[in-house]
């Protein structure tokens, strides 16, 4: 049997996504070098053709579209993680006492989950947003706000199939407290679901946000890729580039965490890969 | 399954649906009182400005000076009784305004999911059959980009090719209104202003019932009953389509039962691109608007829609599945 981390990178669609991942992250991280200008900056003429003395063109006011690119990855990737990461940490402990403590509180937590399901997440996410006023950490609070439902579920899944199991019976003989069976033996062992499911959901995440940022809902004073398809859209007969250029740049993200996710999925669960 | 069962099983599914729908209404409600502003200021600072003696004069007009419970209680009277309220902004009442835009939503919403788990499921079965060929894989290749797309830019490069440079497709809008036509010449108008719209919002599901469609179809054909009826000297075509092709298309179901709230979410996107003048962009305005009686209409209506489609896959799926007692 290969280790997972010859099935893992031994799969080339992980190297490709993995290899568009870290080149978005290099531009994020050194955007203020590669890109010296305020993206907002009014540089030269507007409406300049991409390929030719800016790389990707202009935009219609005159502001280079390259910046703008550097400086929206920055955004899109800070926003996204942050609100994965403030979901993950919220459905797991949300799924985690469910699964663990079952009867009432189970039954309680999970109600409110299923009640979270059913509004429409996206225009809830509108509401958030307007009602918090947008800016970046509005924008967190409603991407999180939506997405932390199906990680509670795979967590109490996971859960409830190894709080059965014999060693955690061999903690509660030897004494330990719940919680600590819980955040020390249980937990650690539905990581791998968890992993999955988080990634993917760095995906969701992005496009939610370029979808508020598109709509004229994102953080104001911060360039996001949203937000220039945004800008870009009425003159989308006289330059094309403006919607394109950030357009393909939201998908391949989002292809390359999809690849990616997925790619853990297999290497993690080797028998279901196949499928 | 006779007649009386099942009204007696739709009867007791409403009955039990009515919590969630209050519940959402609370929800959004109390929400909503947090918000910035209020129609009193809305209304004040069109006409250019009021004194605050004015504005006070408005809410209390509206009840809005009333204490916040007083309000909810008072809201979901009127709800109970199916009235929605006044919109100030559309000079109109709610429900009025909710039945006429609720006509193009559900048109747009409708078609997508016709076409998204028409073409999603076949195309995900005929990848199964072909698993592990090029056709498979193209299929496949496919499907995960489709799924990668922002929708709103999906919109937009539809725009881009088909209208402005091709000239196929109208840009914006549900029907051309300066024609002025009727009857059937009116149905043909819609159905090309419907083309760009429902491709965009069906396109991401599309791939997801594909992906879905071919891992239920693989996954189901190493059972035993497919062994079986190989056994049995039935076909390969006669094995996948009236056997495995029942069975693949029960999570397909379920799943676009689900995503029927999303597809909502995803029409405010479509609606706002297309210009089309259905719920999605009429929330948007209320939402701008500060016109929160109507917004509360519209979250009432989409809670209502998700659970009477839920009750509509419930049901497709007992039709697809015999098995699956009514009820239980």
């Amino acid at each position: 049997m290969s280790t997972f981390w010859q099935r893992f990178l031994g799969n080339p669609r992980v190297l490709l996504g993995l290899a568009w991942l870290a080149l978005v992250l290099v531009i994020a991280v050194f955007a203020p070098l590669l890109a010296p200008n305020d993206p907002f900056e009014i540089v030269t003429d507007p409406f300049l053709r991409p390929f030719g003395e800016y790389l990707f063109g202009t935009d219609s006011l005159g502001r280079s579209m390259w910046a703008g690119l550097a400086h929206g990855a920055r955004t899109t990737l800070i926003i996204a993680s942050v609100a994965t990461l403030a979901s993950v940490a919220f459905g797991t402990v949300l799924g985690a006492l469910a699964g663990f403590f079952g009867g009432l509180i189970d039954d309680v937590l999970m109600r409110l989950t299923e009640f979270f399901q059913t509004i429409p997440s996206f225009i809830f996410a509108i509401v958030l947003v307007a009602i918090l006023a947008p800016s970046a950490t509005s924008l967190i609070v409603a991407i999180a706000v939506v997405s932390w439902p199906p990680i509670a579920r795979v967590v109490r899944g996971e859960v409830l199939s190894v709080k059965s199991r014999e060693f955690v019976q061999a903690a509660v003989l030897a004494g330990q407290a719940d919680l600590a069976i819980l955040f020390k033996q249980v937990l650690p062992n539905t990581l791998s679901p968890l992993i999955v499911t988080g990634s993917l959901l760095v995906a969701t995440a992005i496009l939610i946000e370029s979808a508020l940022s598109f709509l004229g809902l994102g953080a104001p004073n911060l360039m996001s890729w949203g937000f220039m398809v945004g800008a870009g859209r009425s003159f989308l007969r006289d330059a094309w580039w403006l919607v394109t250029i950030p357009g393909i740049a939201i998908l391949l993200t989002v292809l390359s965490i999809n690849l990616v996710g997925e790619g853990l999925n297999d290497a993690l669960n080797p028998r279901l890969a196949d499928l | 399954m006779t007649g009386t069962r099942l009204l007696r099983y739709l009867v007791r599914r409403l009955l039990q649906a009515i919590p969630v729908i209050l519940g959402v209404t609370v929800l959004c409600f109390l929400m909503l009182q947090l918000a910035p502003g209020d129609m009193a200021e809305v209304l004040a600072g069109e006409s250019g400005g009021a004194s605050p003696g004015y504005i006070e004069e408005l809410r209390a007009r509206y009840g809005l000076d009333q204490p916040v419970l007083v309000q909810l209680g008072v809201y979901i009277k009127n709800v109970l009784a199916l009235d929605l309220g006044f919109s100030f902004r559309h000079n109109a009442n709610v429900t009025e305004l909710l039945l006429e835009r609720m006509l193009p939503t559900l048109l747009l919403m409708g078609s997508t999911l016709l076409l998204s788990v028409g073409l999603g499921a076949l195309s995900g079965l005929f990848a199964a059959i072909w698993v592990h060929t090029w056709k498979d894989h193209l299929i496949s290749l496919t499907a995960i980009v489709a799924y990668a797309t922002p929708l709103f830019w999906v919109g937009l490069m539809l725009i881009l090719v088909f209208s402005v440079w091709l000239d196929w497709f109208p840009t914006s809008g549900m029907e051309n209104v300066v024609m002025f036509y009727e009857g059937w010449d009116r149905v043909v108008d819609i159905a090309h202003h419907l083309v760009l719209p429902a491709i965009t919002l069906a396109l991401f599901y599309m791939a997801l019932y594909a992906r879905l469609m071919r891992a239920t179809m693989l996954e189901q054909r190493g059972l035993d009953y497919v062994t079986t009826a190989r056994a049995k000297g039935l076909t390969e075509r006669q094995i996948n389509f009236r056997h495995v092709l029942r069975n693949a298309l029960l999570p397909v179901v379920t799943v676009a039962g689900v995503q029927v709230g999303a597809l909502l979410g995803g029409s405010v996107v479509v609606e706002s691109v297309f210009a089309w003048p259905g719920l999605g962009q009429l929330a948007f305005e209320a939402l701008f608007s500060r016109d929160y009686n109507l917004l509360l209409g519209i979250f009432f209506l989409s809670a209502c829609l998700v659970v009477v489609v839920n009750l509509i896959t419930d049901l497709i799926y007992v039709l697809l599945d015999p098995r699956i007692a009514m009820g239980s």
